[in-house]
């Protein structure tokens, strides 16, 4: 098997994702985003099985009007994503890599670690109203006050988590 | 005519720029290495600082962008949607985020990169991602005080402190080649 392609240069790889987000910036009017397509599909698998509960949620109810949470732009973009990381990592040799965990953690293990940090980070992101995408990325760059805070506040908190996080990366 | 030229989120164009926005973002964060969780997490360890480098090398080209094409006007600055500022959510939700992310060693897009590259690791910490946000969404009123607190509404760093969108945007881009010089020299070291 050959080796993977080297990853790219990351001031490079930076400017690329700066000109992606101008673009669509430029075109639409809006940025970058990933946490709102999760909370659309939450909201739509809620109400596929539990209409009324879902409506009974404030926060769900949201994604439920208009055109519906799988018509929501940030589900088309993150399905997007997801095929561009695909085609990237095939292009790369980099398809199928094994489960990413420190030397002293067992795959299992990990998975359930990645689960969980899955699950507070999206509390977070619901409370913040976006994630590292929409809000840290596209509002940094429009100079949003509350996103350069989220920025900083989540930058704390992983330097804050991550000498208690030793044992799963080190 | 004055860009931005698409108006409402959900018309077939708008979602076919959604989707080929994201094979770009996708396929940039995947080059980047950051659909790599070991990689991601190197920036918390001072090991690697990729994370640092993409994320402000972005944030400065999108920022100069914006504001010169603003400046030509060739694009309506007041029709380019600011996320809104929420203080008090948004300084807790990110340090919960931030937590998170240290512990799942993806965030909300690079774990879709992760997990659609097939990495398990990757699709674990989308699963965690799903039933998180079902769970707050379920358990909403809990959290509604809280998120409904402190609304500022779209504010920018220059309008909060009254000082001119170029100079905040020099200051910016100051910052980020002091903290790329920083970034530099923390990885050399031995």
């Amino acid at each position: 098997m050959r080796a993977p392609r080297a990853y790219a240069d990351p001031y490079l790889a930076g400017a690329w994702l700066g000109l992606v987000l101008l673009a669509v910036l430029v075109v639409t009017g809006r940025g970058l985003g990933a946490s709102g397509a999760f909370a659309a599909a939450a909201a739509g698998l809620t109400h596929a099985v539990a209409p009324d509960v879902a409506q009974a949620s404030p926060y769900f109810a949201r994604y439920l009007a208009g055109d519906g949470p799988w018509r929501d732009w940030l589900v088309f973009e993150i399905a997007g994503v997801a095929l561009g990381g695909l085609v990237s990592a095939w292009a790369a040799g980099r398809l199928g890599g094994a489960v990413e965990r420190g030397p002293r953690v067992a795959a299992p293990a990990r998975l359930a670690i990645g689960f969980a940090g899955g699950a507070v980070m999206a509390v977070g992101a619901v409370l913040a109203r976006g994630c590292t995408s929409g809000l840290a990325l596209t509002g940094g760059a429009l100079l949003s006050v509350g996103a350069w805070l989220f920025m900083l506040a989540a930058f704390a908190g992983a330097y804050l988590a991550a000498p208690l996080l030793r044992a799963v990366w080190r | 005519m004055t860009a931005p030229w698409i108006d409402g989120d959900t018309s077939a164009a708008a979602l076919a720029i959604a989707g080929a926005t994201g094979v770009a973002f996708g396929a940039t964060l995947e080059r980047a290495g950051l659909g790599s969780a070991r990689k991601l997490v190197g920036q918390f360890y001072g090991v690697d600082l990729t994370v640092f480098k993409v994320m402000f090398t972005a944030i400065v080209v999108a920022m100069l962008g914006a504001f010169w094409l603003g400046r030509l006007g060739l694009l309506e600055l007041s029709r380019v949607w600011v996320p809104e500022t929420w203080i008090a959510p948004q300084l807790i939700g990110g340090l919960v985020f931030g937590v998170g992310m240290a512990t799942a060693g993806l965030c909300p897009g690079t774990s879709c990169v992760a997990a659609a590259s097939g990495r398990g690791d990757g699709l674990a910490v989308v699963a965690g991602m799903l039933c998180g946000v079902l769970a707050v969404g379920l358990g909403f009123g809990r959290l509604a005080g809280l998120y409904e607190a402190t609304p500022r509404g779209a504010l920018t760093v220059p309008g909060w402190l009254g000082v001119p969108y170029g100079a905040v945007v020099a200051a910016v881009v100051a910052i980020a080649l002091a903290g790329f010089h920083v970034a530099e020299r923390i990885e050399r070291r031995p």
